[in-house]
Formats: C-alpha cells, sequence, structure tokens
C-alpha cells in the first residue's frame, strides 16, 4: 500500500450525492427558462392570434383597433435591417480584417480593442443621439430610413466586428503561412483563403447583431422616428416607422383591442427575425460547404 | 564544399528577436542540387535560421537580423527586394502538414494562380503532384478535399504545392515530424529524387534522417547563453564519420540533446 493512503478520507457517496444535485439545479436552470419563453409566447399567440389576417398585414395604423395594420412598419423594418446589416458588415469586416490582419500588435490596437468592447455595451439611446448629431443633422438626412439604417448600423458594428475578429483569429497561422510561403501578397492571402475560411462565423456574428438591431426602438425615436405612419416607405430617404415603435405604440393605448394588435405585431416581428436568421443560416451552410472542398 | 556551385549563402548571419539573439554569425553555403541537412538540439534555432533563406521571419515583429544572406549572389536583403518575389524562387515546406481547406487540385493550382501563371494549368498541377509522388494515389479525386488525404499525403501535397511555382530552392521544416515512419520513409526518397533538379535545405532533430538523405551537414547548437552558433559544417559523410568538433560528436553519438 503507498505511503499516506490512510490520510484519504473517500466519501463515494456524498460526491455522488454532490454530483447529482449539481445535475438537477443545472436541469432546474433550463426549465425555468423554458417555461418563461413558453409563457410567453403562449399570451402572445392566445392574444394576437385571432388579429394576423391578410388586412392586418397590409393595412396602415388606424384610430380603429380593428382597422389597425402594420403594413408600413414591417416595409419600415425590412429597410432599416437591410441598410444596417449591409453598412455594419462592409464597415465591420473591414476594421476586423484591418486590426487581424494589418496592424501590428501595440498600445494603439489594445486601446481600440479596450474602446470596440465598451461600445458594444453603451446603451442605444446613446447611439440615437449620434445618429441624430451625425446623419440627421450634419449629413442633412432627416428622419429618413437612411439616418434610421445608418445610426442602427453603428449600433451593431461593435458586436460585428468582435465577431469577425474572432472568426479571423480561429482561421490557422498555418494557412496564411503556406500561402506567404508560395510568394502570395497579403491581399491575396485575406482574399482567397483567409476570408473564405471565416465568412461563415463572421455571418454568424452578423445575425446575432441583427437580431439585436431588430428590436430595438429607442435610438430610432431619438431619431424622430414616427408613431403613426399612414403610408408605406416609398425611398431611402423617406420618413417610416418600425416595429417596435409601432408595437410601443400600440401597447400604451388604454384600450384592450390595441394590445391585441400590438400582440399580433409581436407575432409578425419574431417571424421576420426567425427568417432573417434562417436566411442567414442557410447562406452559411452554403458556404462551408464550399470551403469544405 | 570544393568547386559545388553556391545557390544560397549566408556571411556572418546573427538574428535578433526584440534585444534577444538568437543565432549568432552563421556563415553558411547551400550547394545546388545536394540536399543540405541542418541538426542540432532543440531550441538550437534551426528552424530561424532556415527561415531566414525565404524572409518568413519578416512576419514576426520583432525580428531583426544582421550579416548578409546571397540567393545566386544578391542580396536577400537588399532594400529593393520585395519577399513576396522570394518566396516563390524559394519554396517552403512545414513541419505540420498546412494543406488550404480547397481541393487537392486548387491546392496545387493556388501558387500557379496567384503568380500569374498563363499556360496549362491542369497539366501543370498534375505534372507538380506526378513529381511529389502522389498523382497515382489522388488521380481519381482531384476535386474532392485535400483534408480527407492522411498526413503523408497532405505533406506529399504540400511538396506538389511548391514545386508547381517553379522554385530553385526549396526550405523543408521539419517535414517529417509528425508522419508515420512509411510516411517518412516515402518522403526521404521523394527528396533524393528532387534534389536531381532543386536544392534542398532541410531541419531535422532526427539524425538518422539527415545522415541517411543529405549530402552535406550543419551542426546548430546554443551556448550557455542559449544563442546559437554554428559549431561544424562539412559533408554528411565526412560528419558522420570523423566529426571536427567534439562537441559535434557527442551530439551525434547521442551523448546529448
Amino acid at each position: 500500500m503507498e505511503p499516506g493512503y490512510q490520510h484519504f478520507q473517500r466519501s463515494m457517496a456524498l460526491r455522488k450525492w454532490k454530483g447529482r444535485m449539481f445535475h438537477l439545479i443545472c436541469m432546474l436552470a433550463i426549465l425555468l427558462v423554458l417555461l418563461v419563453l413558453a409563457t410567453l409566447l403562449y399570451n402572445i399567440i392566445e392574444q394576437g392570434w385571432h388579429r394576423i389576417n391578410w388586412d392586418f398585414l397590409t393595412g396602415f395604423p388606424s384610430r380603429k383597433p380593428e382597422r389597425a395594420g402594420i403594413y408600413g412598419a414591417l416595409i419600415g423594418s425590412v429597410y432599416v435591417i437591410s441598410i444596417a446589416s449591409v453598412t455594419s458588415f462592409l464597415l465591420g469586416v473591414g476594421a476586423a480584417v484591418y486590426l487581424e490582419e494589418y496592424a501590428t500588435r501595440g498600445w494603439f490596437v489594445k486601446s481600440v480593442h479596450i474602446n470596440i468592447s465598451n461600445l458594444a455595451g453603451v446603451p442605444s439611446v446613446v447611439y440615437g443621439l449620434l445618429g441624430l448629431e451625425i446623419f440627421a443633422r450634419t449629413l442633412g438626412l432627416g428622419d429618413s430610413l437612411l439616418a434610421g439604417g445608418f445610426t442602427m448600423g453603428l449600433l451593431i458594428l461593435p458586436i460585428v466586428i468582435i465577431a469577425s475578429e474572432e472568426a479571423l483569429r480561429a482561421v490557422p497561422p498555418s494557412i496564411r503561412e503556406g500561402a506567404f510561403a508560395l510568394g502570395a501578397s497579403r491581399w491575396q492571402t485575406i482574399w482567397h483563403l483567409v476570408l473564405p475560411q471565416a465568412f461563415p462565423s463572421i455571418l454568424t456574428g452578423v445575425i446575432l447583431a441583427i437580431s439585436r438591431a431588430i428590436g430595438e426602438a429607442a435610438p430610432l425615436i431619438v431619431l424622430g422616428a414616427l408613431a403613426f405612419v399612414p403610408f408605406a416607405p416609398d425611398g431611402l430617404l423617406s420618413q417610416f416607422t418600425v416595429l417596435p415603435i409601432q408595437i410601443f405604440s400600440w401597447i400604451s393605448r388604454p384600450q384592450a383591442e390595441f394590445h391585441e394588435v400590438a400582440a399580433a405585431a409581436i407575432m409578425v416581428l419574431l417571424v421576420v427575425l426567425l427568417s432573417m436568421n434562417a436566411v442567414a443560416v442557410l447562406l452559411r451552410l452554403k458556404f462551408q460547404k464550399r470551403s469544405d472542398i | 564544399m570544393n568547386g559545388e556551385s553556391v545557390v544560397v549563402q549566408a556571411n556572418q548571419l546573427s538574428v535578433y528577436y526584440g534585444t534577444t539573439q538568437v543565432i549568432s554569425d552563421v556563415n553558411l553555403n547551400v550547394a545546388s542540387s545536394k540536399i543540405t541537412a541542418i541538426i542540432g538540439p532543440s531550441g538550437s534555432g534551426k528552424s530561424t535560421l532556415l527561415r531566414c533563406f525565404n524572409r518568413m521571419n519578416d512576419l514576426i515583429p520583432n525580428f531583426r537580423m544582421s550579416g548578409q544572406v546571397l540567393f545566386e549572389g544578391h542580396d536577400l536583403y537588399a532594400p529593393d527586394v520585395d519577399p513576396t518575389t522570394i518566396r516563390y524562387q524559394i519554396g517552403m515546406v512545414f513541419q505540420r502538414p498546412n494543406p488550404f481547406p480547397k481541393s487537392i487540385f486548387d491546392n496545387v493550382a493556388f501558387g500557379p494562380r496567384i503568380n500569374g501563371f498563363r499556360g496549362d494549368l491542369q497539366n501543370l498541377v498534375e505534372e507538380s503532384l506526378r513529381r511529389a509522388a502522389l498523382f497515382d494515389e489522388v488521380k481519381d479525386r482531384l476535386k474532392s478535399s485535400a483534408l480527407a488525404l492522411s498526413g503523408g499525403q497532405q505533406q506529399r501535397l504540400c511538396i506538389a504545392r511548391a514545386l508547381a511555382v517553379s522554385p530553385r530552392v526549396i526550405l523543408m521544416d521539419e517535414p517529417c515530424s509528425s508522419l508515420d515512419p512509411l510516411a517518412t520513409l516515402a518522403i526521404e526518397e521523394l527528396m533524393r529524387e528532387l534534389s536531381e533538379d532543386y536544392s534542398i535545405v532541410i531541419v531535422t532533430h532526427n539524425m538518422q534522417q539527415a545522415a541517411r538523405v543529405s549530402d552535406f551537414t550543419a551542426f546548430l547548437m546554443g551556448d550557455e547563453r542559449r544563442v546559437a552558433e554554428l559549431i561544424e559544417f562539412n559533408e554528411t559523410r565526412q560528419m558522420f564519420t570523423n566529426p571536427a568538433d567534439e562537441r559535434t560528436e557527442a551530439y551525434i553519438t547521442g551523448r546529448f540533446g
């Protein structure tokens, strides 16, 4: 018998019991989360289900709840999110490529990193103020779709940059070395090897960021987006509203019928969110398959 | 190295990372169409020395060197030399096979494509694979992923990839260290064949490998400050049968390292 054996106190029963308890606690946590989610969904669907119909989807807001529709807000949301994702994708991936592939590590890159992480945590209203000053006033875009889309793009930019940087970092350095050793320039290495490899993960980051932006109302309210828009935006400089603002304005009314309309609008918002995610997931799968070949 | 033509020449080469010196005053001639092995204990700067020959060390931020590296008589580190034009003339094979996540064909075609090759790409790819003794094993699945190949096949693919841009020198950084004995044997045979047309420099910590494949051997070793020096450089046969320096003898007979 090895020396010191008698100093061990082995109580398998206690250890097993602790293990089972931990297992149980974790299970309770996930059950609680699912319960909350299910209650939420049930409430919304129960209230809003009977209000979902073609007139609701193609109608405009009205003082009479039975005639209220969300067409303007739906189109506004789709526009804003599209503008925001294109601008934040281009700027975000560009910034991430610079920081990861070109910049030499030093105090500058470090301080930029810290600032980007902080920006990801700044309240969205602050981005609204920024957008109001830069896009609405300085660039003269006013309360247009373009101003709203750019402001939302700024809001999710830090998330996109951080996700893209992580995606680039996950591409093994040996791939870059292999390309450099064949006489590839930095641009050729990044364009032909690094970006295609990182693209699926970058796309995942963009999906997460969009999911945040699609539910935001505050920055657009600061910007001057309207709550009552009886028309669909007819161009990038048109005035607009988005689903969260519309939902908020309905919920804040006293009549119970408007709460039902709001619940129906929330269902539409969820469907828009899920279908955008689905598109991105499909794109990701497609690119993953291609880069495996 | 009597009468051999020299393709790469290091003169008084010293390397520093920041303020730390890692290699001191190495003088080394790489003979044309021969295999030169660099051996030495772990951490003796073998890979660092090798990477000076195709300017891969330029990618390390605080790398600094003094002395000279001549490639066919021209200073590799002259201010007007673009490192990327060096690297397709002096190819490199790495310690771990690093095929690109692309098809077998596209792996080999990558170098020619980025270097503006305008000839018959299909033919070039097949010829490169043939020279790397891989063609017969993969000819039916050129379009399938390179990542599905075995480690030894991947390494030969990396050699084919290097050959496709017509280098004159091939640097190999412990090319067999992650391979099994059979795959190692295949690579060693391949190196012997390739040495008829290419000058090869191989870093290895396997002395038997150096003795088996190389024509010349350089023995590097760190001093008490861990700064690597070239202890001995000679014909391999000479070095392994009758070393001039007692430290070489101690190392190759396995008394340390």
